[in-house]
């Protein structure tokens, strides 16, 4: 098992390395740069920002200098921001991202794996239509759709909550981004739960647990849960490292400082700095996650070994 | 940010706390402000949002009032050579930084000279380009020493200008030229722009700076005039989505925002009545066609499709009349100054089409001979709305207009690299209340020139415009200057002048409404 672990974090490395390589380059095929705006810069100035920057230099050598100074974790000045650097930036909005995420996500696994069970249970009746319904619905209406008439239900008309804004991490302030988030992640949850659960219940060992006269809530819970557990691994993998680092709606429209929206401004901006540390943020969140659920799949699956 | 948790989980019944306790409660100012500034380095910004926060913490030698007109500012008077090129600044008595210490010219020569220094790479180093020597320290041919700057002593500051400028007393209210401690800036380095570290010389302080959420300043109690400012703390929150500004406006979680949703002003309207501020702004929306370029190297060619171009249908149906139709490169509004317009500015719009229709069949375009262009512009929804409306009007004249949209910075590294293009969106807003600001764009080889217009006879008339003896002489030069390059040439198509459109709570007060769109938070209150 240790060897296992120490194997993947090893393989990290030269995907990160892949990863980090082909973002560097692949950036700058974008036309324009971080210095064209509408007031255009006379050439003189251009040109002094883009040696304070090193953007003057030969793209290899942009290139080794981003490695040298990544390694040394440093991720650079933000080109647009350049009161702060990259790790700045990070350091203030990632916590929010990851709260506001990991909210969402642990609620709409809670809440959306038992909203499953539930319907399986009942398949075909009343209450499975109703989780059916919802799951749909979930998925459907976007969450630029939901948020804003979150703030005009709860916030102008109830007062319940204020319309945006972080208010240094109140938590009236964070209900709304959560919940926004976490709709349409309960309506997958939800749906890959029921469907697992179904096919759980019909498996072989669970005829024999009943056969054997279990109670129903052992054979739910202890023998059919396991196995049904599985699909929500896996997609709770990806979907943690995509929901903690952010999401550029959610932020915009609840007024909320994670770093989500770096991934489009970054990009749009062409902070070149910017964007790489976006990229390698999510591919660390990427591979790790990835990483948790094999370890998790382990745990759950008796059928699975890591030797 | 506290008073912001505590009025949103009491709401209604923090705002009676507020009034109930009067005179003792802290008044906090909830600005809203488009963006989060890029830096709260004076020398390092460029961008109105920007230039809102750092009107508050610092100030310039001279500064707006509430209807941005120029008073002094840091200096408490000036004097100007007979040659107008020297001008002697008599610093204010008893003007402090907000750590006690004392503002004195030192601090003016050394911030100068960091602005102009190549190492500082400011984006708006040309602020001071008429400062003796400035240009060529920018671009590393002389020594930031040798800027035409002095201190004759603590309290007197001598800049010595190329030329006389007119409009450089305008030019020291811009951020650009605003002063920085010298001891601070040698303190912390890079970082003096901290929240803690940063001292400052204008009516707040800076407090706290959360990247995306708030900048908190509050009132610096060392500045000169601290007795007659009546907000205690600003907060500037950044309102990227307008519509979630209008809401929190509404749940008064927010006190004003520099912006609205325009495609929602007859419902803002109704909802909030006269708080919907709308005027006329200094700036101006234009098409650029690449002059060197077949067949836009065709003044004539270029006049019908700008003829043809229906403005008020623009104004009115893209952009909900928050822009003015325009004929001129230079908006009206610059005191002492005419614009000058395109010859069919009057004429009725059919009777341009018509002339329109005749200019294109002379030159030999027809059904069979259709004439093709291609409108670039940058991602915008009422850009987008624009092109396509324009592309309608040109159609029954058969031209066939194609659209092709980019991102900004693809459009703006394009027109900066003369890339190929027929006709291209720009747009200017002023830094400064000057015609030069928006004729120097037609100058031979400046930088956004995107026509890339060469016409001697337009440099040598803004050149004889620089040299006049009065204002007066100057500004009829320089309009001369815009009946040639605009008005006649079409350097830049002008197709709107810009217009504010803000949004401010009845509960501010002292809000006056300004072509620069200017409002000092210190000439402000709030009940």
């Amino acid at each position: 098992m240790l060897r296992y672990v120490l194997r993947r974090l090893l393989t990290a490395i030269p995907t990160m390395f892949v990863i980090v390589t082909i973002s560097f380059f692949l950036m700058r095929v974008a036309p324009g740069g971080p210095f064209n705006q509408e007031k255009g810069l006379n050439p003189v100035i251009k040109a002094n920002l883009e040696r304070v920057f090193h953007l003057d230099q030969p793209l290899w050598r942009q290139y080794l200098y981003y490695l040298q100074n990544l390694l040394k974790g440093d991720f650079g000045p933000s080109y647009n921001l350049p009161d702060f650097t990259v790790a700045d930036l990070f350091a203030s909005g990632l916590p929010v991202s990851i709260q506001i995420g990991s909210m969402a996500l642990g609620l709409a696994l809670i809440v959306g794996i038992a909203l499953g069970i539930w319907a399986a249970l009942h398949q075909n009746q009343g209450t499975d239509y109703a989780v059916v319904a919802l799951a749909t619905a979930g998925s459907t209406i976007p969450t630029f759709v939901i948020a804003p008439l979150f703030q005009l239900a709860f916030a102008l008309s109830l007062k319940w909550f204020p319309v945006g804004g972080w208010g240094d991490g109140a938590w009236v302030n964070k209900v709304g981004p959560i919940l926004t988030l976490m709709l349409p992640q309960l309506a997958i949850v939800s749906r890959l739960m029921r469907g697992s659960m179904i096919e759980a219940l019909h498996a072989h060992h669970i005829r024999t647990a009943r056969a054997l006269g279990l109670s129903e809530f052992s054979v739910v819970l202890k023998h059919a849960l396991r196995g049904a557990l599985l699909p929500i691994i896996s997609y709770a993998g990806p979907a943690a490292a995509a929901l903690l680092t952010g999401s550029v709606i959610v932020e915009t429209i609840f007024q909320i400082p994670g770093i989500g929206r770096y991934f489009v401004e970054a990009a749009l901006n062409r902070d070149y700095t910017l964007v790489m540390g976006t990229v390698v943020v999510v591919a660390i969140f990427t591979v790790l996650f990835n990483f948790i659920v094999d370890l998790l799949y382990a745990a759950v699956d008796p059928r699975v070994r890591y030797d | 940010m506290r008073h912001l948790n505590l009025k949103t989980l009491l709401i209604g019944s923090t705002m009676l706390v507020m009034t109930a306790t009067g005179a003792f409660a802290e008044v906090v100012f909830n600005r809203g402000n488009s963006a989060d500034p890029e830096s709260l380095d004076p020398h390092k910004t460029s961008t109105v949002y920007e230039a809102n926060i750092l009107r508050d913490l610092f100030m310039g030698l001279m500064v707006h009032d509430a209807k941005a007109n120029v008073q002094p500012g840091a200096a408490e008077s000036y004097t100007v050579s007979p040659d107008g090129k020297v001008y002697t600044f008599k610093m204010r008595a008893g003007a402090t930084w907000s750590d006690g210490s004392p503002v004195t010219a030192d601090d003016f020569v050394f911030s100068w000279r960091r602005i102009v220094d190549p190492a500082t790479a400011a984006e708006y180093a040309y602020m001071l380009a008429p400062v003796a020597n400035a240009e060529d320290i920018t671009a590393g041919k002389k020594k930031p020493d040798e800027l035409g700057v002095k201190a004759v002593d603590a309290s007197t500051f001598e800049v010595t200008l190329n030329a006389p400028t007119p409009y450089f007393l305008e030019m020291l209210t811009h951020q650009a030229t605003y002063p920085v401690s010298k001891a601070n800036v040698e303190k912390f380095g890079a970082d003096f722009v901290k929240p803690g570290n940063m001292v400052s010389n204008g009516a707040y302080v800076l407090k706290e700076f959360v990247p995306n959420d708030h900048i908190k300043a509050v009132k610096n109690d060392k500045f000169y005039d601290a007795a007659n400012v009546k907000i205690d703390t600003v907060n500037y929150i950044p309102t990227e989505d307008r519509s979630t500004a209008m809401k929190r406006l509404e749940a008064g979680e927010l006190d004003s925002n520099d912006d609205i949703p325009t495609e929602q002003l007859a419902d803002l309207k109704a909802k909030f009545g006269d708080q919907v501020r709308i005027g006329p702004y200094l700036g101006t929306y234009y098409y650029v066609f690449k002059t060197d370029k077949k067949p836009w190297d065709n003044v004539k060619l270029r006049h019908a499709i700008s003829e043809a171009i229906d403005r008020d249908y623009l104004a009115e149906k893209v952009w909900q009349n928050t822009m003015i139709p325009g004929y001129s490169f230079v908006p009206p509004g610059i005191a002492g100054y005419t614009s000058r317009f395109t010859e069919y500015a009057q004429k009725s719009q059919i009777d341009r089409e018509d002339e329109a229709k005749k200019v294109l069949a002379e030159l030999g375009y027809g059904p069979d001979k259709p004439l093709k262009m291609e409108i670039r512009y940058n991602t915008s929804e009422n850009h987008k709305n624009t092109a396509v409306a324009i592309q309608e009007q040109l159609k029954p004249l058969g031209i066939e207009v194609t659209l092709l949209n980019t991102d900004t910075k693809t459009h703006y590294g394009m027109l900066e690299q003369h890339g190929d293009f027929d006709i291209a969106r720009a747009g200017w807003i002023a830094d400064y209340k000057d015609p030069s600001n928006f004729l120097d764009l037609c100058k031979t080889g400046a930088g956004n020139n995107y026509a890339v217009y060469s016409n001697p006879d337009y440099d040598k008339l803004l050149a004889e415009a620089a040299a006049s003896a009065t204002p007066e002489a100057r500004m009829a030069k320089l309009s001369d200057a815009e009946a040639m390059g605009v008005a006649r040439d079409l350097c830049v198509v002008p197709l709107l002048y810009y217009g504010f459109h803000t949004i401010v709570s009845n509960k501010i007060k002292g809000w006056e409404d300004n072509v620069m769109d200017i409002h000092p938070t210190r000439f402000l209150s709030k009940e």
